[in-house]
């Protein structure tokens, strides 16, 4: 195939779409039509990541991959790639978008065409922190993800949203910064000047100084995660956006950091990461335990997802700095299973808040007599989030404990823990939400999960199980992925 | 050469015909024609087409880095003459007399950035700020207004005092004006030179505002009409930074060792002190003009890196600054209250001013995709290039991020409090320059090249 018969590239199509889309949003009527036009747009996204699946093979490769000179005075190329996984990370920012706009479907936006333009722009920017193989590009669209975020946040959602959305931002802003000036070190090391990650992985740093440059990586891809004790911004922030972009931040913006370590933080800085790995997993474990514990004792049912979601986000971290193939595969098992799982509890908690105008467990109880429906596919996704086995976590799960077995005995002993602690706190949410006798407020629940809720809580659960009795269809995605990444371990 | 002369003469003109013309509005397009004259010849001598030519002796240096500067300058002047119009009318009657002051600053500035001898650096910074003190004190009613102009003339002239006294310990060391011929870092350093040396690095840092010598900005910023203080802070700062950069690194850049230690404490100072002193401000107008000494802090990485990438960098970021900084100072000179509460919905009632509003608070504050990134990106690269003092980029980027605090503190003002923001009447053509002022940052911060590659004709 010659590169010059291929018009657009996935990767760019899955930027400019919705960066275009969006912007055509701000111009369309408040109400209704800006909300059928982002379902429609992101269903439209939707269907080209399902086209690209059909392009993988190397034959390919013009349709996945692409490269144009940007600033060549600086060595700077606007290069993108499409590889395993990117395209699963990009199938998830994809699926994301339409679940959270069909579950809040009757939700009214206030200015609504503001709403669904800033959100699908923010989607762009998260194709494009997936699919970037340039520092600077990537850089540019980290910010481009988290800009619309902001607006988000402030202008949509609990009365405290924007003192909290100003902790999350300046919290992030200042760790981008440095994630800048880490990134313009590493770039002033690299054999041929430029922004690359091919030549990234080249640079030669002082290993004084690699140490350093290290940090300034990690803070930027910590607080994103968010790693322990970098999270304070995190449940505040939940609590306080709309569900829609609480679904998106812990769904997929989550993933960003994540994603970073294995594509950017650890090839680069193998020897750093080599010395800090101790660190890094002690702070994951402790992140995992400290969460789990607070989630335990939560009585507002947002605030104990947001502390679910640091569990495993912390699990995550620990199995990629473990540095074991098989903790490597569950990573990436988890990275869209976590994102799946957590937008279906976002999905019932929201449903729960709209229909019963609290979210206090102690409130709530015995929903299960009044709403059969929401209870069955609620408790689907609470099997899930524990990580039973048949659902879609386990494999992802056990993958990254084993993984972190070849690190340390002990450390996985304590992290083990963590499941028990989160089958405590999740089943006990379930019970005192779901069971039990129902009371005056809640009587009324019947026909609360409408059409749209419905069709995006079957998506979910479909999903559920389908990736938990067969996992491969994931790993077979990312295998090509976690070789490269396990070879330049070796490597070295 | 050319627009130094023309920009004399067009003061002069407009003088003129303030005499002989009544009609105040019609100040302002004798104004543009003369920015639109200035902008053909600075642009005509750039690609070496010479109208004029005297013989000065080499004290003067015309350089691509000079030409495309002196291009920013006027183009800024040019847009800040139409967003400011209005407001320059509204200052007193003397309005022709308010535009010809401002062409003889261009004349200085046009001069402080070609100098080739601490001569014509002395007389550059002369006329800029001469001028200044009488544009500082325009709004002659209002005490406010008498108290900078008397404050700005007080601390010009000592600053200016002491820049003569490091001028002539330089020349008593070295026996010459001519930045070139001082041959330092060849023989041991003479205590002489380095009083010289300190002294013009206070004398410009007074001009610069770099702290500590930035004690006469808020209060001068704070009681100048804003449209003169837009001016202040956007073309007159710029212009003092590149005099600034050409001194220190066509003079004193071989002992360039000698002296790195002492700006990267007068960087970290005026971040700090610029960055949470702003962030304490409850009116817009002091809150800006404590981010124009933040501002200042960043350019100062230019004098503390002295590479090829500050010297790109401190052309893009004259630009983007300016940019940002005039139409910031714009849209807040339309508002009736200055505080942050003054504000309030302004989303609601003007959603374009909010709107162009918002790029330039987030130019200023470094997001990508604006010019103020790209800007903030060459400094830092500059900074960390020149190997040592890693400490001050990081503490750089860290008062970077104070800023987004008081810089978004608008914008949530803006868009996400409740209030119905009071603002003066505006014309279409003004919300047109803030638009196209607006679509220029993001031009610029997806391809800086546009303005860089000029450097390299």
């Amino acid at each position: 195939m010659n590169p010059n018969d291929v018009l657009i590239t996935f990767p760019e199509l899955l930027i400019w779409f919705p960066l275009l889309s969006g912007l055509a949003a701000f111009f369309l009527a408040k109400g209704d039509s800006a909300k059928r036009w982002a379902v429609i747009s992101s269903l439209i996204t939707v269907a080209i990541v399902a086209a690209s699946f059909f392009f993988t093979d190397k034959n390919y490769f013009h349709f996945n991959n692409v490269s144009y000179v940007w600033m060549p005075s600086i060595g700077s190329s606007f290069a993108l790639m499409y590889d395993g996984m990117g395209r699963m990370l990009c199938l998830l920012t994809a699926l994301a978008f339409p679940l959270a706009f069909l579950a809040t479907y009757n939700t009214n936006y206030l200015k609504s065409n503001n709403f669904y333009g800033l959100m699908l722009l923010s989607q762009a920017g998260l194709m494009g922190v997936f699919c970037a193989m340039d520092a600077l590009v990537f850089y540019f669209f980290w910010e481009l993800a988290i800009i619309p975020i902001y607006f988000l946040a402030s202008q949509w959602g609990g009365e405290k949203r924007i003192q909290a959305t100003f902790k999350f931002f300046v919290y992030t802003f200042a760790a981008s910064l440095l994630l800048m000036v880490g990134i313009i070190y590493v770039y002033l090391h690299t054999p041929d000047s430029s922004f690359a990650l091919s030549s990234f992985l080249k640079a030669k740093l002082p290993p004084g100084q690699e140490k350093l440059v290290f940090w300034l990586f990690l803070a930027a891809f910590a607080v994103k995660m968010p790693l322990f004790p970098f999270h304070t911004w995190q449940p505040d922030t939940y609590e306080q956006s709309a569900a829609p972009v609480t679904m998106i931040l812990s769904g997929v913006m989550v993933k960003m950091g994540v994603f970073a370590l294995i594509r950017w933080l650890i090839p680069v800085f193998p020897y750093a990461t080599g010395l800090f790995t101790n660190v890094v997993i002690g702070l994951s474990v402790a992140g995992m335990v400290y969460a789990s514990c607070i989630a335990w004792v939560q009585d507002d049912l947002k605030r104990l997802v947001a502390y679910s979601s640091i569990v495993h986000v912390g699990l995550m971290c620990a199995a990629i700095f473990a540095r074991h193939q098989s903790g490597i595969e569950g990573v990436m098992l988890q990275m869209f299973n976590h994102g799946i799982n957590i937008i279906g509890l976002w999905i019932v908690v929201e449903l729960i808040e709209k229909h019963f105008g609290t979210r206090k467990i102690s409130e709530l109880g015995g929903i299960a007599s009044s709403s059969p429906v929401l209870t069955v596919f609620l408790v689907i996704i609470a099997l899930a989030n524990i990580a039973l086995p048949l659902t879609n976590a386990f494999v992802g799960e056990f993958l990254m404990f084993n993984g972190l077995f070849q690190y340390g005995i002990w450390t996985t002993a304590i992290a083990l823990t963590t499941i028990i602690l989160s089958a405590v706190y999740t089943l006990n949410m379930v019970q005192k939400v779901f069971y039990g006798s129902t009371n005056s407020l809640t009587a009324s629940g019947a026909g609360m999960v409408k059409g749209s809720a419905v069709a995006a809580l079957t998506v979910v659960v479909i999903i559920i199980l389908l990736l938990g009795v067969y996992p491969k269809l994931l790993s077979d995605l990312t295998k090509d992925t976690v070789n490269v990444f396990m070879n330049r371990l070796m490597g070295l | 050469m050319s627009s130094i002369i023309l920009s004399a003469l067009w003061g002069v003109v407009m003088m003129f015909s303030g005499i002989f013309m009544k009609k105040k509005s019609l100040a302002k397009y004798i104004a543009l024609l003369g920015m639109l004259a200035l902008l053909t010849v600075n642009f005509l001598e750039y690609y070496n087409v010479w109208y004029i030519y005297a013989d000065i002796g080499q004290m003067l240096k015309f350089t691509s880095f000079s030409h495309i500067f002196n291009a920013i300058v006027l183009a800024c002047t040019f847009l800040f003459f139409i967003l400011n119009a209005a407001e320059l009318e509204a200052i007193g009657p003397d309005v022709y007399e308010y535009y010809a002051l401002i062409f003889f600053v261009l004349c200085g500035v046009g001069i402080a950035v070609s100098f080739n001898t601490l001569l014509m650096l002395f007389l550059g910074i002369e006329i800029i700020t001469i001028p200044l003190y009488i544009l500082a004190g325009s709004d002659k009613r209002n005490l406010k207004s008498n108290e900078a102009s008397l404050k700005y003339f007080l601390m010009g002239v000592f600053s200016t005092g002491i820049m003569l006294m490091g001028i002539a310990f330089l020349y008593g060391a070295t026996g010459t004006f001519y930045i070139e011929g001082m041959n330092l870092g060849i023989a041991a350093l003479q205590p002489m030179i380095v009083i010289g040396v300190v002294l013009l690095m206070i004398a410009m840092s007074f001009k610069v505002s770099a702290a500590p010598f930035h004690f006469w900005v808020p209060d001068v910023y704070d009681g100048a009409p804003t449209a003169v203080t837009s001016f202040m802070a956007t073309i007159v700062k710029v212009a003092s930074f590149v005099a600034f950069l050409h001194l220190f690194d066509n003079a004193f850049g071989k002992i360039h060792a000698q002296w790195q230690l002492l700006i990267a404490l007068l960087t970290a100072a005026t971040l700090f002190i610029g960055n949470i002193t702003a962030v304490f401000q409850q009116s817009v107008k002091r809150m800006l003009a404590y981010s124009s000494v933040a501002h200042a802090g960043f350019m100062m990485f230019a004098l503390f890196g002295l590479n090829t990438f500050v010297r790109e960098g401190l052309i893009l970021y004259a630009a983007a600054y300016s940019l940002a900084t005039i139409g910031s100072f714009a849209v807040l000179a339309k508002m009736k209250d200055f505080s942050l509460e003054g504000f309030n919905g302004l989303g609601k009632t003007q959603p374009l001013l909010a709107l162009t509003n918002t790029v330039f608070l987030l130019s200023l504050t470094g997001i990508p995709l604006t010019a103020g990134f790209f800007a903030k990106y060459y400094m830092l690269v500059g900074a960390v290039k020149s190997g040592n003092h890693l400490w001050l980029v990081i503490f750089a980027v860290l008062m970077a991020a104070v800023s987004a605090y008081y810089y978004f503190r608008v914008i949530q003002s803006m868009y996400f409090k409740e209030g119905d923001a009071q603002v003066k009447p505006v014309s279409t053509v003004f919300k047109a320059t803030l638009i196209i002022t607006a679509a220029l940052i993001i031009i610029l911060g997806m391809f800086p090249n546009l303005l860089l590659k000029g450097l390299y004709y």
